[in-house]
Formats: structure tokens, sequence, C-alpha cells
């Protein structure tokens, strides 16, 4: 989707602020929220590619307003109350002091069996693609979730690394299974994504699933 | 963004989703206790500083590390969520490595911990794809004006870490004396590793 995340290549955010010898958490909430979201993303039986796509749909001012674990725990609220474990109005009534006690919790999906790995999967046919190859970004920017950031569409660049087949996220986050996709680092000059201003000593290496790619026969 | 009165409402708001989360039976307080302190405590970047230190001495693990990082940072202990799939690139005299997640903040999380705020924020992850050289400049790294900049931009679950060059001086350095000069920022490509000697913390 083209949303906030998506923020390769954009202006305006201004200089970096690297602050020195920084805590891992800045403040308690931090700190609960990392662990509450680990913690619930298993009991809710949710996967990886729909955690983030949770976040992706935070409207822009929530996205923005309390940085990387403020993120968190809105995606989190948003989640809980997807999955009816948060009924309307329960945490702000609570926030505002109310003494109701918590609804129950809804049935929850069985705990999924272990998987051999995370998210390679084997393919039997081979990889489309092979490491010097050309090829181009296709044009894909689905309303749901991708990985295929804006600045790097229909842009061409060469196969660098070619790996094994993953879970598709595109796929995955909306419920439709695993669709493995094998996935290559491409590399694309920065004058080729961001115009001929851009720096010619400077390149990027973004990994791509294979449906994002075709080859570049005009190369 | 968020000044204090922002962060007592939110402590507030945190404090009562886990206090509801508690009462419904959905977590314990114990389990985020135990997930908070493996990230606190444990994992962090001493764990890629003893990968990179053991490649500096042992040209045999470093092979080992390009080929399958993987494989190689298993051997030392290191392994789990957000590292399932380690791909390490190594900075040379002609090349330099850098990473980023412009999508979200994807970071190698058993080798360097919990990625600091400055990864995880909007001038970082926008400006780093498009103009690596000014971020770095602004960062404290001047690079050479030929080398070649390469910006790694973890849009799969594949993981990078960057082996930075070993730093002139330390050639008579023991392995563990040399963990001390490899850090976090070294191993995500913003610094250099440090030189024998350097009082500060890179």
């Amino acid at each position: 989707m083209n949303g906030i995340h998506d923020l390769g290549g954009m202006h305006g955010f201004g200089r970096v602020d690297a602050e020195r010898d920084e805590p891992v958490f800045h403040a308690r909430w931090e700190r609960r929220t990392f662990g509450m979201r680990l913690i619930a993303g298993q009991r809710l039986g949710g996967n990886i590619d729909e955690g983030r796509h949770w976040i992706e749909r935070l409207d822009p001012i929530r996205y923005l307003a309390h940085g990387y674990y403020g993120r968190w725990l809105a995606s989190l609220e948003d989640r809980l109350t997807g999955a009816g474990v948060l009924h309307a109005g329960e945490l702000d009534g609570r926030v505002a002091g109310a003494k109701r006690p918590a609804a129950p919790l809804p049935a929850l999906p069985a705990p999924r069996p272990p998987a051999p790995h995370g998210f390679v999967r084997a393919l039997e046919r081979p990889p489309v693609f092979g490491v010097g190859d050309r090829v181009r970004t296709t044009n894909h920017q689905p309303a749901g979730h991708t990985r295929l950031p804006a600045y790097a569409r229909t842009r061409r660049g060469v196969v660098a690394r070619v790996y094994p087949a993953c879970i598709y996220p595109d796929v995955h986050a909306h419920g439709g299974g695993e669709d493995p996709q094998y996935v290559y680092a491409v590399r694309f000059a920065c004058r080729e994504l961001f115009g001929p201003t851009a720096d010619s000593t400077a390149f990027v290496h973004l990994d791509c699933f294979e449906p994002y790619l075709e080859a570049d026969d005009d190369a | 963004m968020s000044d204090a009165r922002d962060d007592a409402a939110i402590a507030l708001r945190v404090e009562a989703l886990e206090a509801l989360l508690t009462e419904k039976g959905l977590l314990d307080p114990a389990q985020v206790d135990a997930v908070v302190r493996r990230y606190e405590e444990e994992v962090g970047p001493l764990n890629g500083a003893r990968v990179v230190a053991r490649a500096w001495v042992d040209p045999d693990y470093r092979r080992r590390l390009l080929e399958d990082g993987t494989a190689a940072i298993a051997e030392l202990g290191f392994g789990g969520p957000q590292g399932e799939y380690m791909v390490v690139v190594e900075n040379t005299p002609e090349v330099h490595n850098v990473v980023v997640c412009t999508l979200c903040s994807c970071y190698p999380w058993p080798v360097l911990g919990l990625p600091p705020t400055w990864y995880k924020s909007p001038p970082y992850r926008s400006r780093v794809v498009r103009e690596p050289r000014a971020v770095l400049r602004e960062m404290g790294l001047e690079l050479a004006p030929g080398l070649e900049v390469r910006v790694w931009d973890s849009s799969s679950e594949v993981r990078y870490l960057v082996l930075p060059e070993r730093p002139p001086g330390s050639e008579g350095l023991s392995e563990e004396a040399l963990r001390a000069l490899v850090t976090r920022d070294a191993m995500i490509g913003v610094a250099r590793a440090k030189s024998p000697g350097d009082a500060g913390d890179g």
C-alpha cells in the first residue's frame, strides 16, 4: 500500500539525530509494549507479515506520533480489537479509571505447528533469474501489503544475489497462505532510482521477491 | 514529537492495557519481564563484536562467514528471531556497505540487539538510500570520493551484518581486545571500527 511507512527517498524529515549511549528502552512503557506485543502476537496466532501490515495501516499521525514503540502500541491495540480481545471502549474506560472487570477472552486460534524454518521454503522449480541478469521491477502497487518500496518501482537493476524461496509477504499478510517465491538482492544505481543528480558511486541493493521482477529485454 | 505530558498519558495507557490483558489471561506480566530482560541484558552488539573479531583473526572463519553467515554465526551460539537468514557483507578499501530498512525497521536482533532510535526513525530511513554519503558524513563518517557506497535495504527476511575493516594498528591485539573495537554502528555501516587507543565509544 502507498502508506506513510514507505519512507525510502522521501524529503523533509531533517537530520539523523543519533543519541550517544542510548539505552535499549527509554521508558517503562516502551519495555512493556515491546514484551506485550511479542507475547500477544504469539497468542493471537498472527504472522509477521500481518503484523507489519497492521503497522502500515495506522494513519500517518498515529504512525509518526510516538516513534517505534508508539507504532507497536497503536498496532497492538488495533490487532487486539480486531481479534475481539479488546472490546470497543474497554481500554479507554480503564484509562479513565473505570473499575469494570475485563471482558473475557474470545476463542483464540490453536497454536500453529512448528515449521521447519521461519520463512525459507523449498520450491521444485528453479529461480527464473541468475546472478548478473538484468531485470526491471514492475509497477506493483497493491492496496495491501508489499515489500517493494515505491522508490524502486519500474526501475532497472542487476541481480546481485539469489536467495532461497521464502514465504511471499504480499499473499501471506492477507490470509492467502505461504505462496513461496524466490528472493533476489537486486543492485540499482542510485541515479536510476533518484535521478541524474544522485551520487554516481552509490548503489542500493534491495531484496526483491520474484513476482516484483521481469527480464529487462531492452538492456 | 512527544512531550512529557504525552509520555505520561501513554505510560498510563500501557499500564491499563497490561492490566486488562493480564486479567483476561492473555498474558502474564512475568512473561513480559522475561522477554524484556532477554533483549535488555542478554542480546546486544557484543554478540556481533564476537563474530567480527573472530573473522579478523581466523581467515577460515571469515570465509565461512561470508559464504554462509547464518551457519558461521550459529557456530558462536547466536541465532533466532530476526536472524534466521544472515548475510554478512564485507567492507574493503573499494566498497563501503551500510544497512537500512526503509519499509519498517528490520535489524539483526541476535547479533546487534534491538535497533537504536535513529535507525527506526524517518530521517535515516528516508535519506540513506537517496544520499548515503551525506547521511554518513552527518553521522561522522567521511568516505573517500571514489569509494563505492552500497546500501542494503532489508526488504525481505534476510538480515544483513557489515563486517568492518580491521583498523590499522590492531595487528598485535588478541581476539578479546579486538572485540572492544567493534561498535554497533560499525556493524550497521555508519561508522568504522574503533582504532586501538581511541578514547570515545565511536
